[in-house]
């Protein structure tokens, strides 16, 4: 009999060869996120006479594999802000957990004093920030879109280093190099935007989409687009890219069917 | 042949338990997460007899891309109201963003601390050494930040301290820092301090006298900067949208916007 | 002899349900000059007495502020008063740099209730010895609350608090539905008639044992603030005069229309 009891059960190595435990072994550095998995591409957003409005598509991508066609990007909170993920789709829905908690904690106050878009985005900055010091980055690239304290439209961005900014337009990824100019054509400073009406803003946002659709490769036709005003949000999270023209593409090399 | 391996104490069969450590060995850390970035522009301080001049470019870029037209990296510090118009010292923060704003808010909770606890505004000089070992503090992490701090000193002369990132510091005239402080330090160097200026016919070789060193008025430094900045702009692409200066005197600090080039 | 076997800790109940070291904490509050507090509409008042322990010595600081929109007054442990005031400073400044938000006021009060009450549950501690008030706005208005060594805490439209504080007290009640409507001038004139009610006899206010911090909105339903502003000395000076004998006519017609109903 084996006096070993830990040994009691377990296969015995002259029948079936020595244990190979090296998958067991973790002898490498504690790992941290290195790099996005499933990951979601641009989120854009444009802000207008009364409001803000913010569109990012439905796709989430592994890879250059489409992965899952269905995940929603936008996120609500607390009737007063919209936040758009690009980036890590697990670290998207980390953030939402944890806007879920902040967002029931503030409630318990029942001053009536919610988070406004502007702390909202302070807040996940500086979240974004320590993960970043800690080199442990919550991979992601936001948006928020909402109403400051004046009730004035806001939007800044927020990404992995906790870097901020924030422009009458914004877009994350992609849509930095594709829409953001048509966007700044449309707004190129605070005044126009303050002048743009809601139909126009939206109007752009949706071109916009449109072109990201048509250029970027992991991209979706399927979106999400939300407009924030003082009256509320109106989330639409099933919308479809419509009066597609893909006419351009078979005048481009490379692009279309033809092979020289 | 398995009976006689591994295990020496046992000198049998052996039994496959994991006798590997079960945490994971001390190695050394790798990373493929870099957590700096540049974000461009420039800032540029100058101090005169009685007052101070701020000033920072108000583009932030990644790379090839504007990021905002209208990011500033020059901040009043200290003052107790939320929009600081009561402050006196002014800190200008260029290099990786992130790092410039966190920066900036420990410093200017110090010095509200400071007010707090000693009822009396910190003086220039303290907050400048403060914001030295604040910088240190982070010696092996930095904050990727070349700061600037101004204001008036004890006696309302205007004082400039200039840092690198981890809080090495000095008193000076005047300072450029950031993306194009290679086009604009050379340019200082000779406006501000007169170097390489000379007393037309005093001489020559060691006979040649210096141009005597006077502190500039207050328009004139005002151009000064003006000037800088739009040639910076010409040369430097990081460089550009906006000018934001801050003009602090012993009637509080001034604030002012003024466009650059956008392209 | 008698000797009371249920005040040794603060976590022991007497057989009547009593804590009688919270108990004896909040005497130390009545051991306090009395400190009023008011709120308007628009305004939060906090007008105090300073005493000075001895002729040589200067005057008790009665009166903090805390952030640009609120501040505290106390009566009772000078040094526990500002324990709470230096974790208040820090709560208001980490709200400020975590949500770039003024922290609500009820918030900040909750939370230092929440640490007196752990002192009165933790064998070894001892409850803080003072009571406060505390004067802010937020985005819900001007606020006023009161604190207790107890961790009681409870939204005032005016207190008293501090030894003889019940003279103030009856003043506040009998001037309740006035105050909603004060400006700042009137509600702090209110405050300091209600603080000479509470004066021993042979006492006076001066502009060296009085303190007045006023903090309020610069109209109603706010967004731009008036920051909480501390009174002392000289600056005084300018409050005293409202209510000093000639400035008194104005409220003694008010006084008589009210015998005439």
């Amino acid at each position: 009999m084996n006096h070993l009891p830990q040994a009691w059960g377990r296969p015995r190595d002259d029948v079936y060869g020595p244990y190979d435990s090296s998958y067991l072994q973790n002898n490498g550095p504690n790992q941290h996120t290195q790099q996005p998995i499933v990951t979601g591409t641009s989120v854009i957003a444009l802000k207008f006479k009364d409001g803000v409005v913010i569109a990012a598509d439905n796709l989430a991508s592994y890879g250059s594999l489409a992965r899952f066609t269905n995940v929603k990007r936008l996120r609500k909170f607390a009737d007063t802000s919209v936040v758009g993920f690009g980036g890590d789709v697990s670290d998207m829905q980390y953030l939402d957990r944890l806007l879920n908690s902040l967002d029931i904690d503030e409630a318990y106050s029942s001053a009536g004093d919610t988070l406004n878009a502007h702390n909202l985005h302070t807040y996940l900055s500086k979240v974004l920030y320590k993960r970043r010091s800690d080199f442990n980055p919550l991979w992601n690239q936001l948006l928020v879109a909402g109403l400051d304290g004046e009730d004035m439209p806001f939007l800044a961005s927020a990404d992995l280093l906790g870097t901020t900014f924030s422009s009458p337009s914004l877009a994350t990824g992609f849509g930095a190099h594709l829409a953001q100019p048509i966007l700044r054509k449309v707004a190129p400073d605070e005044e126009t935007a303050a002048k743009l009406s809601k139909e126009d803003a939206v109007q752009s946002v949706k071109e916009c989409m449109k072109v990201l659709f048509y250029r970027d490769a992991r991209s979706l036709d399927k979106y999400s687009i939300a407009v924030i005003t003082k009256e509320g949000i109106d989330l639409k999270e099933d919308e479809k890219l419509e009066q597609q023209s893909w006419a351009f593409a078979d005048k481009i090399r490379g692009y279309g069917t033809q092979v020289n | 042949m398995a009976m006689f391996s591994q295990n020496p104490l046992m000198n049998g069969p052996n039994y496959s338990f994991n006798q590997a450590p079960a945490t994971a060995s001390d190695g050394h850390k790798q990373h493929g997460f870099y957590p700096y970035t540049d974000n461009g522009g420039s800032t540029l301080a100058i101090s005169g007899a009685d007052f101070t001049i701020m000033a920072g470019d108000t583009r932030s870029t990644s790379g090839y891309s504007i990021n905002t037209r209208y990011k500033p990296k020059v901040f009043k510090i200290g003052g107790t109201t939320a929009s600081q118009n009561d402050a006196t010292i002014v800190l200008s923060v260029v290099g990786f963003a992130a790092d410039g704003e966190a920066l900036k808010e420990r410093l200017d909770a110090v010095v509200k601390m400071y007010r707090y606890q000693h009822g009396k505004p910190m003086s220039v000089k303290a907050c400048a050494q403060r914001l030295s070992t604040i910088l240190y503090g982070k010696r092996f992490f930095p904050y990727y930040v070349t700061a600037i701090l101004g204001g008036l000193d004890e006696e309302g002369k205007g004082v400039v301290y200039s840092y690198d990132p981890v809080g090495s510091y000095e008193r000076e005239m005047c300072r450029a820092a950031g993306a194009a402080a290679s086009l604009i330090m050379p340019f200082l160097d000779n406006q501000v301090n007169f170097k390489n200026q000379y007393e037309p016919e005093s001489g020559a070789g060691h006979e040649l006298q210096e141009r005597e060193k006077i502190p500039l008025p207050r328009g004139e430094v005002e151009d000064l900067v003006k000037d800088a900045f739009d040639s910076a702009v010409e040369r430097h692409i990081e460089v550009g949208d906006g000018l934001q200066m801050m003009i602090v005197t012993k009637d509080g600090i001034e604030e002012r916007y003024l466009p650059l080039k956008k392209d | 002899m008698f000797r009371n076997n249920y005040d040794n800790d603060s976590v022991t109940f007497s057989p009547q349900g009593r804590i009688f070291q919270v108990e004896y904490a909040s005497e130390a509050v009545k051991q306090g000059s009395v400190v009023v507090g008011i709120v308007s509409k628009t305004h939060a008042v906090l007008v105090a007495v300073k005493r000075n322990a001895e002729e040589l010595s200067s005057y008790q600081k009665k009166i903090i502020a805390i952030d640009e929109h609120l501040g505290l007054s106390l009566a009772g442990l000078a040094s526990d008063a500002r324990v709470l005031s230096n974790f208040m400073k820090q709560q208001s400044l980490s709200s400020r740099l975590t949500y770039g938000r003024a922290i609500p006021v009820s918030r900040l009060v909750t939370s230092i209730g929440d640490r007196a009450q752990t002192n009165t549950q933790h064998y070894g501690k001892r409850p803080y010895g003072v009571g406060l008030l505390v004067a802010g706005v937020d985005e819900s208005g001007p606020h006023l609350f009161e604190f207790q060594p107890s961790g009681m805490t409870q939204e005032m439209v005016a207190c008293a608090i501090g030894a003889r504080s019940q003279m103030a007290r009856t003043y506040l009640e009998r001037n309740l539905e006035k105050f909603a409507d004060c400006g700042k001038e009137k509600l702090i004139a209110h405050g300091l008639r209600a603080l000479k009610e509470s004066l021993a006899q042979d006492k006076e206010l001066t502009v060296e044992n009085c303190s007045v911090g006023v903090v309020g909105v610069r109209g109603e339903g706010m967004t731009a603030i008036e920051g909480f502003k501390l009174f002392d000395g000289q600056d005084v000076q300018q409050w005293l005069s409202l209510v000093t004998e000639g400035a008194e006519e104005g409220e003694g017609e008010g006084e008589g229309m009210e015998v005439d109903s």
